[in-house]
């Protein structure tokens, strides 16, 4: 199926698609500050859905409740309810080992394990249990492919994944993070600690991971958000303000504060 | 606080106005080179024209030089409209240097009849360029759509003018080639009140974000 471009997506069609994450009143306390003050909205299947919003908005916690990265935190406290293919991400039997397989994470400062750039990929895979060497050869390819550094790594594929660039290694924590097929990858910033070129291949990547995956990515980018995501939401003080097609965010904002914002004139 | 980007954006506007004004001076200047025979006016509304021509390029320039800096939202807004408001301008300049030029003609024979209904027509045009304006400057959307019904009475006037016209050169052979002139004066004005309602719809994107062009040749008119 050919994606379709945000320049045509409809909301009534975003509306009609499957729900990939339901929020419903999400509050999310750091000891006694609120950090999310009741977040609801619903995130659509091989979407790319933009957070935006000044810094301490809320914006990167929220994403980390969908693969319960926050659990990692002490004295955090979630009410409300996430959903994922409408089952409740912190309902007391849910196994977290296996969301976060299903929900992976590519973070702003790539993060290669300090191996080759073969056995990043295929990590993950061996910590579930594929052995067969074929079978990892081809998810390797498959990974490195689909986050497009197949080409520029395929000849040194045992070197150290060090040595590669800043945007080389970002595209190498995506291929890690798409090795075990999860449906949803969560990216945090995930551009902005690269140059132009290096960005516009992670753009570029991303519209085209969207074909397999549900994408949710925070940036500061607002251009960036603009260009790949289908849905921007507006966070600001832990409140989500406005959340819509990106097309009417970035050309015209129904609130006041995400028009001030866009525009840059506060945050 | 006015910041660098805001100051931009008004030099932008101040330089749309600046050349609304000379586009709106055009257009009074041509009808009085018709109404009073006056060829020295008529030659001045071609000379301005090219100071019209020069603002659109300038329009476009700075324009663009803005819109490499990615702006958003009414910024965004803003800029696209300006540019499309320039190019509208630019046309009404033509089409009052194209009435000067008729009107230079004319003015070398006799008059062939009171002109009335010509400078009412061009009134209704002009005021019809300048609310438009106005509702750019003031936000005033409503302003705006106010002027869109009006160019149905242009249209009006222009039929009826032409009906006039053609009886005029049934009447008599040599009133025929003064006809044609007085045609496409009528025709010219006609177009400026097109120009016109095309502001007035930007100017209502500008402000509200919707665009309302063509909603009546979808038979979506709300």
């Amino acid at each position: 199926m050919a994606t379709l471009s945000n320049v045509t997506l409809s909301a009534e069609s975003i509306a009609a698609m499957p729900a990939a994450i339901e929020a419903r009143d999400v509050k999310l306390y750091y000891g006694a500050s609120q950090a999310l003050k009741g977040i609801t909205m619903t995130m659509r299947e091989k979407l790319v859905t933009a957070f935006i919003g000044p810094s301490g908005c809320g914006k990167s916690t929220f994403l980390r409740c969908f693969n319960r990265m926050n659990d990692l935190i002490d004295n955090v406290r979630i009410t409300g309810r996430i959903e994922i293919d409408g089952q409740d991400i912190y309902s007391k039997d849910i196994d977290v080992i296996e969301l976060r397989k299903r929900v992976g994470m590519v973070f702003q400062k790539s993060n290669p394990f300090p191996k080759s750039i073969y056995d990043n990929v295929a990590y993950g895979c061996r910590l579930q249990g594929i052995k067969n060497k074929s079978d990892l050869d081809d998810i390797v390819e498959q990974s490195l492919r689909g986050a497009a550094i197949w080409d520029e790594v395929k000849d040194r594929l045992q070197s150290s994944a060090l040595g590669l660039s800043g945007g080389q290694q970002q595209r190498l924590c995506i291929a890690r993070a798409i090795a075990i097929k999860p449906e949803i990858l969560l990216m945090d910033e995930p551009a902005s600690a690269l140059d132009p070129i290096a960005t516009a291949k992670i753009e570029e990547l991303i519209v085209e991971l969207k074909k397999d995956f549900t994408i949710v990515i925070v940036t500061h980018n607002m251009q960036q958000a603009a260009r790949i995501s289908d849905q921007t939401a507006f966070f600001y003080l832990g409140e989500l303000i406005e959340f819509d097609t990106t097309k009417k965010i970035f050309t015209n904002p129904a609130k006041q504060q995400t028009e001030d914002y866009v525009t840059g004139r506060f945050g | 606080m006015t910041t660098h980007h805001d100051q931009e954006l008004s030099e932008l506007k101040d330089k749309l106005l600046t050349m609304a004004s000379l586009t709106e001076e055009a257009i009074t200047q041509a009808v009085k080179a018709l109404v009073d025979r006056d060829d020295e006016v008529g030659r001045k509304v071609k000379a301005s024209d090219d100071a019209i021509d020069r603002l659109e390029l300038e329009i476009d320039e700075m324009a663009i030089v803005l819109l490499s800096k990615a702006p958003l939202a009414r910024d965004l807004r803003f800029i696209v409209v300006a540019m499309k408001i320039s190019q509208n301008l630019e046309r009404v300049g033509d089409e009052a240097t194209s009435i000067a030029k008729r009107a230079i003609k004319l003015n070398r024979e006799p008059q062939l009849k009171p002109y009335v209904d010509v400078p009412r027509m061009a009134e209704l045009a002009l005021s019809m360029i300048k609310d438009g304006l106005d509702a750019f400057i003031t936000r005033d959307a409503a302003k705006a759509r106010a002027v869109l019904p009006r160019d149905e009475e242009v249209n009006a006037m222009h039929k009826q003018l032409q009906r006039e016209l053609v009886s005029y050169m049934l009447e008599a052979p040599p009133n025929i080639s003064r006809c044609l002139h007085l045609m496409q004066v009528a025709k010219r004005i006609e177009r400026i009140a097109d120009h016109a309602t095309n502001i007035a719809e930007e100017v209502v994107y500008l402000h509200e974000g919707r665009d309302i062009r063509h909603l009546k040749a979808q038979g979506a008119d709300d």
